[in-house]
């Protein structure tokens, strides 16, 4: 995945004002089988940089691929997994239901399509609720159904929003446990967090963001080393927080 | 990036995935109320009616005919529009629409899936109240005009095509689905009840008021064409088939039309989580 002198403006809705910068010149390359984490305060860019990557905004300078094809590409998402934040997914529908129609998406074969339902739906642990209508499930079920449409076309690389935003500690834990599982397997995954201590362990590289441009970058034991301080306080530093 | 897949496995994937976002559509309703509540009061109302008699008039069945092809059309414009309105503004409250997008589906096939659902899910509940109408005809006159229930259903479906898609491309202009369901219905009943009378009327106007009314005329889909309840109602026999193919390609037109407006404010709209 390359972006290039990635740049993003909204325009303002107001007469008179000022576009606002969203992501101001970014550049970032991960490579295969890395976890990257993609941190940053609140409006920093993090979103934004996610949703060009992912076609749902459109940049206004600069470039992104991935695997080589450039992001404006309904064909460059064939190969990525995506969990967005806190999605409440078609409650009319079950599990199963919901799978097949993303593996239908993916053009998955009908006997393989099964089969990777099964797999994503163990993965979980939602293999006991695959009947169940996704209204009853509860937010740690949500999300956790979430990451299984994330993996349904056992993807390359998956690009996560704050995954574990939102879940009581078991919740999170599952879910780190299947980030750490994803990362044996070698799969890449970018994903944003504001949880530093999961980032820590997890993560291969940080990129930290802030107003909108990327203002550190590297394995995290060099930048604890670098800045002798745990994650938590480079990112107070690199923020510029005073305390 | 390294990987052991290609992408070039699936280059085309656009019907394929305008057939899984429409199944979908299809899903949602027939697993909501909707439907079974507006299928059950056409039933309900229609044998109510059925059970009066005013003073032996033999001319009884064609009000109840009448009566009921009228609840029919009614609660079809309601089925469409509803479904229709909810599509892409539940995608987005709910969020479950970055998730879609964020697959390899473009926002052509986004927006044409969505329409062809619920142009389908209305087929479906048509041909649900087309059955319970033949049915009660069959059961009070013992006959059953097939061919020209199927003409009737068919123009009745078309009309709702372009229904479905007009409304489709109110849900990317406003923002809320209630504001346009009634704007949309405003506009559609006003069709079908004025539209007719819109080149009379412009006939009658001096000047430039008169060119704007005519402008108007030969630009609105005229949906009052496809209700044909008269022929059913006093037996006027079948559609001239030139004139029922040709209504299907004006409805073919106008619904491309609409939808390519939808697709021309959607592909470019930037979508936020």
């Amino acid at each position: 995945m390359e972006i290039h002198d990635l740049r993003v403006e909204f325009p303002s809705r107001e007469l008179g004002q000022r576009s606002k910068l969203a992501v101001d010149g970014l550049n970032l390359k991960v490579s295969s089988g890395e976890v990257f984490g993609f941190l940053g305060p609140n409006g920093a860019g993090k979103t934004t940089t996610m949703n060009v990557l992912l076609g749902f905004v459109t940049a206004t300078g600069g470039s992104a691929s991935i695997f080589g094809v450039d992001v404006r590409q309904p064909i460059a998402r064939q190969r990525i997994g995506y969990l967005p934040e806190l999605t409440y997914y078609y409650k009319f529908l079950n599990a199963e239901e919901l799978l097949r129609f993303y593996a239908r998406i993916f053009r998955i074969p009908r006997a393989d399509r099964e089969r990777r339902i099964s797999e994503v739906l163990k993965l979980v642990e939602l293999d006991g609720a695959r009947k169940r209508l996704i209204k009853t499930y509860s937010k740690g079920m949500q999300q956790r159904v979430g990451l299984a449409q994330a993996l349904i076309n056992n993807p390359d690389l998956l690009i996560l929003d704050e995954p574990t935003s939102g879940l009581d500690p078991l919740g999170r834990m599952k879910v780190r446990s299947i980030i750490q599982r994803l990362k044996e397997e070698g799969k890449t995954v970018f994903f944003s967090s504001h949880e530093l201590g999961e980032v820590e362990t997890v993560c291969d590289r940080v990129g930290i963001l802030h107003e909108g441009k990327l203002r550190v970058e590297g394995r995290v034991s060099d930048l604890v080393q670098k800045y002798q301080c745990n994650l938590e306080h480079v990112f107070l530093k690199i923020v510029e927080y005073q305390s | 990036m390294s990987s052991s897949k290609s992408l070039s496995t699936n280059r085309n994937p656009g019907a394929h995935n305008i057939f899984a976002i429409a199944g979908v559509v299809i899903k949602e309703m027939y697993r909501r109320k909707d439907f079974y509540v507006l299928f059950a009061l056409v039933i309900l109302i229609t044998l109510l009616l059925g059970s009066l008699n005013f003073f032996d008039d033999d001319r009884i069945v064609r009000y109840l005919k009448d009566a009921c092809l009228l609840l029919i059309w009614l609660f079809s414009l309601i089925i469409a529009m509803t479904t229709t309105a909810r599509q892409i503004p539940a995608e987005r409250e709910s969020r479950t629409i970055f998730p879609l997008l964020a697959k390899p589906v473009g926002r052509g096939e986004f927006v044409v899936g969505k329409f062809l659902g619920c142009w389908l899910a209305c087929g479906i509940s048509l041909l649900a109240f087309y059955f319970f109408f033949g049915v009660l005809c069959a059961s009070r006159e013992h006959t059953f005009s097939l061919l020209v229930y199927f003409q009737a259903m068919w123009l009745h479906w078309m009309c709702l095509g372009i229904v479905v898609a007009l409304v489709l491309f109110g849900s990317v202009v406003f923002a809320a689905p209630s504001s346009n369901t009634t704007i949309c219905f405003i506009v559609v009943l006003g069709i079908w009840f004025a539209g007719g009378h819109l080149h009379t009327v412009a006939l009658q106007m001096p000047g430039l008021r008169g060119a704007i009314v005519s402008f108007i005329y030969y630009a609105i889909p005229h949906l009052e064409w496809y209700d044909v309840r008269e022929f059913i109602v006093h037996d006027w026999g079948l559609i001239d088939w030139p004139a029922w193919v040709g209504a299907s390609i004006y409805a073919i037109l106008y619904t491309g039309a609409f939808l390519g407006c939808t697709w021309l404010v959607f592909r470019r709209r930037t979508l936020t989580v």
